[in-house]
């Protein structure tokens, strides 16, 4: 009873070559204005980080609450500027837009950020055909009728019934519908780039693979790029062409997604990748392996490799933030023992 | 009395629990579970587990009742018990873990306090007692610097360490089962398993039993010893994880097994139930998951499909079981 769908394309993943359509190089972003004299320090929410988002691809971003993913979406589309670094979108310098130019990219809606259940944030009164349409008023560029029939478009793109649904309101839908009814209206402009936050975390499987099946669907039928924010790995399986790994405001591994998971190369992703529960026994590494030892020597918040203080591996030269280091196989990882670490395992819980 | 060595720790049998206006959403239920044993409840949102549980910790909401049935802890009758034998209960017997602990602290009280005062009024301890039974306590459930924890107040504590907080709290009393509803849904993945590890451990130390309640297949696969699924308020398939996992009987565990396994990373078409669960008392004569099962003929929707007993502790209700043995997922 499982169906599985036609996926013809399968093969044909994004070339290295493809110019990026969103390059992101060296962001740092913070709420809080840094102390005088201090770098970034305490209040980064973004520190030093770097991605870039080709044409046609899913980018997965995975990551603790907190590590910094919204801001990279946000800083994106213009929401919060960014304290260094450089966000070129098709080519444009997005730090030169300023003012009106800037007021005006974002109303063309070429980047489109869709939050986890928007739609508890809108108008309740407002029908779906509004809902749908609004980003198209915003960006005032198409006649009344054109802008009625993109919205039926959009609608029937994420699989939705226009005739049954244009006159409905949010609460008269189910979480699945009101998720496509976000998208729809996330996708009303024709963007080039979607990023979605946390899309499927409120749903179960069965309706999580629908969602997912459903952006892959509108990658390829519009050429869209879809950057996808998870806090669950699992949520990226079988969808995502590459994926990156944050870590408290740092990006600390990204690369092939079947790469990085299967043998990651920073310490983190090995404890996302080995927490990361399953029905089928696979072999790998069991969390317990990864954890650092109680009696370990303790490390501090800051000044020292981010994930000091939660790694097992942690040594004399952690307490300089490694920088990302280009690996095989067009991945990248911010740790000093990049990889390496897995000699140093020991099957702790058989010996204890 | 019944001897607690042997009888089981929670039995339910034949429990119906409707919602609202009278629509059935938990259809005879049964089941029980063993002393020290952990059980895990999956099915997909709305399939009816919390209703269940929330019966079980008779705690259903203000819309909800039993219909009928029978829920018998460690060999007290609880069926129709009074609002004050449940309180009784709760806490001392049976403690429970719900997905948003935060709702279950007292904002406005140190989490050291809420303990303490949890093992004052139940375990009739003193106060510095009950003060260095809650430190305890805390490093028991995995909290570091618990003397420091003592002192906080939820909203100083991540989703985890909460959770953390509310196990230590549902321990506290040596209850024999522990329902942990969703409990570590909203948390991420290594928190999860950090906290899925913790109850494992206090199972051990304790003497526990679980129903871990989850609509994470994957979840229940590295935790429990015994499955039960539901779909649509029934239970659909029951027994020993491994069995369930390694060969899973009813379709709908089929379904649910080809949407959760997750094997490689590499890009693929994701598989999907197609349709959605009926809903909330919505009559239907026969099988439940028939609209959305591949193999549904008529025997299937001309009348009601039991749960038959397929040995070895197994259970399954689907009326082509025998046709299906042995036919591809
Ligand atoms: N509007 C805001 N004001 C102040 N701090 C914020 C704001 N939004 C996020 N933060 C902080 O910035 C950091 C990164 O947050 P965020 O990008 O939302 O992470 P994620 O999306 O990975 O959960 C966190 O420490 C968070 O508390
Ligand atoms: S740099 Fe050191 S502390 Fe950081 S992840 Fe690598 S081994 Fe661990
Ligand atoms: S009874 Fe029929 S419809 Fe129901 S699960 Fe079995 S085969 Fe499918
Ligand atoms: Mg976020």
């Amino acid at each position: 009873m499982t169906t599985t769908q036609e996926r013809p394309d399968v093969d044909d993943g994004p070339e290295a070559r493809v110019a990026p359509l969103l390059r992101v190089t060296d962001l740092s972003v913070s709420y809080v204005p840094p102390k005088k004299g201090t770098s970034l320090g305490t209040g980064a929410a973004l520190t030093e980080a770097s991605l870039e988002v080709r044409p046609g691809e899913i980018v997965g971003i995975v990551g603790e609450t907190g590590s910094g993913k919204t801001t990279l979406a946000r800083a994106t589309v213009g929401l919060v500027r960014p304290v260094a670094g450089r966000i070129e979108f098709a080519g444009q310098d997005m730090g030169a837009l300023r003012g009106r130019a800037l007021r005006e990219f974002r109303r063309s809606g070429q980047v489109q950020l869709v939050f986890q259940d928007p739609l508890r944030s809108l108008d309740p009164d407002l029908t779906v055909a509004a809902l749908v349409r609004e980003p198209l008023d915003i960006a005032g560029t198409l006649s009344r009728a054109e802008r009625h029939e993109r919205v039926v478009e959009s609608l029937r793109l994420v699989g939705l019934d226009p005739d049954a649904m244009l006159d409905r309101r949010p609460r008269q839908l189910s979480g699945g519908q009101r998720q496509r009814v976000s998208l729809a209206r996330a996708i009303s402009t024709r963007p080039q780039l979607l990023f979605c936050d946390e899309p499927v975390s409120a749903l179960d499987v069965s309706n999580r693979n629908l969602v997912l099946s459903l952006l892959d669907r509108l990658r390829r039928d519009l050429g869209l790029a879809v950057v996808i924010i998870a806090h669950d790995l699992r949520s990226l399986a079988g969808i995502a062409d590459r994926v990156a790994v944050f870590y408290r405001s740092r990006v600390v591994e990204q690369g092939p997604i079947q790469a990085v998971l299967e043998r990651p190369a920073h310490p983190y992703t090995g404890l996302l990748t080995a927490s990361a529960p399953s029905v089928t026994h696979v072999d790998r590494l069991r969390p317990d392996q990864l954890r650092p030892d109680p009696e370990a020597r303790s490390w501090p918040a800051h000044g020292v490799c981010v994930f000091a203080a939660r790694c097992r591996f942690a040594h004399d030269a952690c307490t300089d933030q490694p920088a990302p280091v280009r690996l095989a196989d067009d991945r990248e990882a911010a740790c000093h023992v990049a990889g390496e670490w897995r000699a140093l395992i020991t099957d702790s819980k058989e010996a204890s | 009395m019944p001897d607690p060595t042997t009888s089981p720790v929670l039995e339910v049998s034949d429990l119906q629990v409707s919602v609202g206006d009278h629509l059935v959403a938990v259809h005879d239920v049964s089941f029980s579970i063993g002393r020290g044993e952990s059980v895990g409840l999956v099915g997909e949102s709305g399939s009816g587990k919390t209703l269940t549980c929330r019966a079980a910790l008779g705690l259903l909401p203000k819309t909800g009742e039993v219909d009928h049935g029978r829920i018998v802890l460690g060999g007290t009758e609880l069926t129709g018990a009074t609002r004050r034998t449940w309180n009784d209960v709760r806490g001392t017997r049976l403690g429970a873990v719900f997905q948003d602990s935060a709702s279950y602290l007292n904002p406005s009280l140190t989490v050291g306090h809420q303990l303490a005062e949890q093992l004052r009024v139940k375990r009739g301890l003193s106060r510095t007692d009950a003060h260095r039974r809650a430190v305890e306590l805390f490093a028991e459930v995995g909290l570091h610097d618990p003397e420091g924890v003592f002192h906080q107040y939820p909203h100083e504590l991540s989703g985890g360490m909460q959770q953390r907080v509310l196990i230590a709290i549902a321990v506290s009393c040596e209850p024999e089962l522990l329902i942990a509803d969703e409990a570590t849904t909203a948390l991420d993945v290594v928190i999860q398993a950090e906290i899925l590890d913790l109850l494992d451990r206090l199972r051990e130390s304790h003497g526990l039993s679980l129903l871990l309640v989850t609509h994470d297949l994957a979840v229940v696969a590295e935790t429990c010893e015994r499955i039960l699924v539901m779909y649509a308020g029934e239970i659909v398939e029951s027994g020993t994880t491994e069995e369930v996992l390694a060969r899973p009987r009813h379709p709908y565990t089929q379904a649910l097994m080809g949407v959760a396994t997750i094997g490689t990373w590499e890009r693929r078409a994701l598989e999907i139930i197609p349709g959605q669960p009926p809903s909330v008392g919505e009559d239907m004569p026969g099988c439940r998951f028939a609209p959305r099962c591949r193999f549904a003929t008529e025997v299937c929707t001309s009348g009601p499909v039991a749960l038959a007993d397929l040995g070895e502790g197994r259970a399954a209700r689907c009326a082509r079981i025998d046709d299906l043995e042995g036919a591809p997922a």
